[in-house]
């Protein structure tokens, strides 16, 4: 469905003064806080319908828009994107100017209209909404209430967490600039600091990308404000201990996957209790690659819905970071694992990752393949991490009394659901969030050393990250979100 | 062909003052030149065709048929069958905005019409001034208690 967003705003100056403002297409560049820089393509007039602007965002992303209309008696003008880094198809922009005859003021009106891909319509729309209209209405009210351009509604700079004249060491780190799309992962300069009480700092050698970063980054989670750096998972050297900060010593091989986010980063200062060390057989890459998927599938199974030998399980996803290691790690537990991939090529790597059956949802209904294959008795469990998408067929998979995991949104938002259909088969849905398992050291403990002694066992493979340059963090988040990928990256700082 | 247009921003939801502008017949309520309004044959006054009878305080009859009711644009339009103000063509629109930044409403009330050359620009500053503005006055205060 289209998008159609309307805002409007009232500023305290007279309709012809905000309308030549406004009427300039290549102005913008003076009012919006979010334009960096901005020229008419051909050095054409920019009041010439069928200009085209060219512009780069503070962010750095570079979109060009033509104008379609332009009425100087309506004092309105529309245009249209035809090139820009999000998925704006169609998107078509309306500005109008009304002048307030009892006060003298005017009022404005901005309309845009696109078609959203599905998955990706609650973030665009509010990116369009804030980033785009309602920053720049409130840059224009500010700009003729104090004749400057609106300081407030400038996106928060990019700085560097430095403290200037504070101990510790610089590093470089990526942030996200502003919530958007894998470009607004920026390199900055930041700080990690001297370790205080029960803390340790640590050289990273490994940083694990996963799904949970590109929710922050598109800013599904608050996890990470703008100008706040990601990352949930790293492995590395203790290089400065702490007062008090018991069970490590430096030079030793650690690792972390949990909250706070800030792994995107070559050293950092963390909490002792937060850190496990690393046997000797799981090199870091390796180990930046596993350690928090591993965890996940290890507590999935285990204590989120604890899977029983002959229980049939669904596996969305069987050929990812964490579906591979569900799907394996299930099998051993003496389950029969039905495992869900988008295309042939994946189904090859579910069956290698020990899927009994693949079903590839580009070619069957998820639902009916999981009937067939049970007898139409249906799945135990089913582990689904595609979220807005596949609900419902996961829901209509389940067997009398089964069990829907749904612990990922890559599709989307699971959004607004009644839970009314799952009473006709007593169905019971578990929403479970990674941090819950792994908020204090005994827990990261427990699930560690689980996921150690299945590695042992040949429940869990090792296999080898790809990997991307930290500096190359962009370039990671595209490849994951395209969904060609299978296994898992890790970034090398 | 004349044109005339006022406009206001009124302190309150969208909602609000479309609740009491959309009744086609409540011009004595919130207008300070109405004295009485009927709607003809006892039509609703939200059915499109539906003809206004109403006295104004200074003794005139008009006579409005409302053209175009919108609630999803929050809009309205008219035209004037019988007056005693000697205009032609006459159609009236008015409309609401909503504001997003301050949630209150921004209100315009425009209208078109043919008369006499000497007269237009008397009509236009009188039916601009003393019937919109006044009106959309009159509702702002409504609004601002």
């Amino acid at each position: 469905m289209r998008a159609d967003i309307r805002r409007s705003a009232v500023i305290h100056a007279s309709a012809e003064r905000v309308w030549a403002t406004l009427r300039d297409f290549n102005g913008h560049e003076s009012w919006h806080p979010a334009v960096a820089v901005s020229m008419v393509e051909d050095g054409a007039p920019p009041d010439r319908v069928g200009a085209v602007r060219n512009f780069r965002l503070r962010g750095g992303a570079r979109i060009r828009e033509q104008l379609l209309a332009l009425s100087d008696r309506r004092m309105t003008f529309a245009y249209c994107i035809l090139e820009a880094p999000e998925p704006l198809r169609n998107y078509v922009a309306t500005l109008r100017v009304r002048p307030i005859t009892d006060t003298g003021g005017s009022f404005v009106e901005w309309r845009s209209c696109f078609d959203p891909p599905q998955a990706e319509r609650e973030r665009l729309t509010r990116f369009v909404r804030d980033d785009i209209i309602d920053a720049g209405l409130a840059s224009l009210r500010a700009l003729f209430e104090k004749g400057t351009r609106g300081v407030a509604a400038l996106p928060p700079q990019a700085a560097s967490t430095a403290r200037p004249g504070a101990s510790g060491i610089e590093t470089h780190e990526i942030i996200i600039a502003r919530y958007g799309g894998p470009e607004v992962l920026q390199p900055s300069r930041g700080h990690a600091p001297e370790p205080g009480p029960g803390e340790v700092r640590m050289r990273q050698t490994a940083v694990g990308v996963n799904f949970i970063d590109v929710y922050c980054r598109r800013g599904s989670f608050n996890l990470v404000p703008p100008g706040g750096v990601p990352g949930m998972e790293a492995a590395g050297v203790v290089e400065s201990v702490g007062p008090g900060a018991a069970g490590v010593e430096r030079g030793d091989r650690v690792a972390y996957a949990c909250a706070p986010p800030g792994a995107y980063t070559t050293h950092r200062t963390m909490r002792a209790d937060s850190l496990v060390r690393l046997p000797d057989s799981l090199g870091d890459v390796e180990a930046a690659g596993l350690l928090l998927k591993g965890m996940t599938a290890g507590f999935l199974l285990h204590d989120v819905a604890r899977v029983a030998p002959g229980a049939v399980v669904v596996v969305y996803a069987a050929a990812g970071g964490v579906g591979q290691i569900l799907a394996r790690w299930a099998k051993a537990l003496g389950a029969t694992v039905i495992g869900v991939t988008s295309s042939e090529g994946k189904a090859e790597v579910a069956r290698r990752a020990g899927c009994d059956v693949v079903v590839v949802s580009s070619r069957e209904a998820v639902a009916d393949a999981v009937m067939r294959a049970t007898a139409g008795r249906g799945a135990d469990v089913v582990f689904d991490a595609v979220g807005r998408e596949t609900f419902e067929a996961s829901v209509n998979a389940l067997a009398t009394r089964g069990h829907l995991v749904s612990f990922g949104q890559a599709s989307g938002d699971v959004g607004l659901r009644s839970i009314d259909q799952l009473t006709s088969r007593s169905v019971t849905l578990s929403r479970p969030n990674y941090v819950h398992y792994t908020d204090d050291a005994e827990k990261v403990r427990a699930q560690s050393e689980r996921l150690f002694a299945a590695i042992r066992s040949g429940a869990v493979l090792v296999p080898r990250p790809r990997t991307f340059a930290l500096s190359e963090a962009s370039l990671a988040h595209a490849e994951l979100e395209s969904r060609r990928t299978t296994g898992s990256l890790a970034l090398i700082p | 062909m004349a044109k005339t247009y006022a406009s206001a921003v009124i302190p309150a939801p969208a909602s609000a003052v479309w609740a009491v502008v959309r009744d086609f017949n409540a011009l004595p309520a919130w207008t300070p030149f109405v004295a009485e309004s009927r709607i003809e044959q006892n039509r609703p006054p939200d059915q499109v065709g539906c003809i206004r009878n109403f006295r104004l305080k200074d003794g005139g009859r008009i006579r409005e048929q409302l053209v175009a009711l919108s609630d999803y644009e929050m809009s309205f339009e008219y035209a004037i069958l019988e007056s005693p103000m000697g205009v032609e063509n006459y159609v009236s629109t008015f409309k609401l905005h909503p504001i997003t930044d301050s949630g209150h409403v921004f209100a315009e009330w425009n209208a078109e019409f043919d008369a006499a050359p000497e007269r237009e620009g008397e009509l236009v500053r009188h039916i601009g001034t003393n019937v919109f503005a006044a009106g959309l006055a009159m509702l702002k205060a409504r609004f601002s208690r």
